[in-house]
């Protein structure tokens, strides 16, 4: 399967998660965890990126790291996939490569 | 006789400025440590990684070793492929010129002198870094 980019750092402190976008290719996964699951939420000004870039691609998030920050599961994007620690090996072990976006 | 083990595809990819974090030199500590292991290497510098190639870097004032100048030993470790993102160039008001010129020494075309960088484009480089077993994020 194609390749999981991880990303941790904040949308708004740093440009990973952007660069992440315009880098990966259709049909990869990409996981937010640590500060960059902040990217997630409703309304936020990442949040159209994020959408036009589930329409090839699947994008998740890690349950604990939103959970730690306040993140409501009803306030983020429709389309995101909440991943626990388990889901997170599960990615890691269905995609050929991991390239990390720190 | 034991066989060989595996050759994979390695690439290095360089994103943050030399100097303010040491991930700049931790990168060039793995790469030469790769190298050493026969695996095929290459290295690609975008958004302020390519910062890392700047010619005329003078860190004599700030405490820091200047390791800019061991980029010019990677031929020499075989790496044969240096791919910088033109369009992290561009958007720093860089160009080509402003970059260390890296060479290698090519063994099969009888010793001659060959440019390691290919200046890529963001949609070329997706598609490179999407082609590797490995990549190891700096």
């Amino acid at each position: 399967m194609a390749m999981l980019h991880i990303v941790n750092q904040s949308p708004f402190e740093r440009d990973s998660l952007a660069s992440c976008l315009t880098l990966s290719l259709p049909g990869a996964g990409i996981l937010l965890i640590e500060d960059a699951v902040v990217a997630v939420r409703t309304g936020s000004r990442v949040a159209e990126d994020l959408l036009a870039a589930m329409t090839d691609r699947h994008i998740y998030a890690l349950g604990p790291d939103l959970d730690a920050r306040g993140i409501a599961r009803d306030t983020i994007l429709p389309g995101i996939r909440c991943v626990d620690y388990a889901g997170f090996v599960q990615l890691t072990t269905e995609h050929n490569t991991l390239q990390s976006w720190l | 006789m034991p066989s060989s083990p595996p050759t994979k595809r390695f690439l290095c990819v360089n994103r943050k400025a030399p100097h303010g974090t040491g991930y700049a030199a931790e990168a060039l500590e793995a790469v030469l440590m790769t190298a050493a292991f026969d695996q095929r290497l290459s290295l690609a510098f975008l958004d302020d990684g390519v910062y890392q190639l700047v010619q005329g870097q003078d860190t004599s004032d700030i405490g820091l070793k200047h390791f800019s100048a061991t980029f010019k030993a990677l031929g020499d470790f075989d790496v044969r492929t240096v791919y910088v993102d033109v369009e992290s160039l561009e958007a720093r008001g860089l160009t080509p010129s402003d970059l260390l010129p890296l060479h290698y020494e090519d063994e099969a075309d009888d010793w001659a002198v060959k440019d390691l960088i290919q200046w890529v484009t963001r949609a070329q480089l997706a598609e490179i870094m999407d082609a590797q077993d490995v990549v190891l994020s700096f």
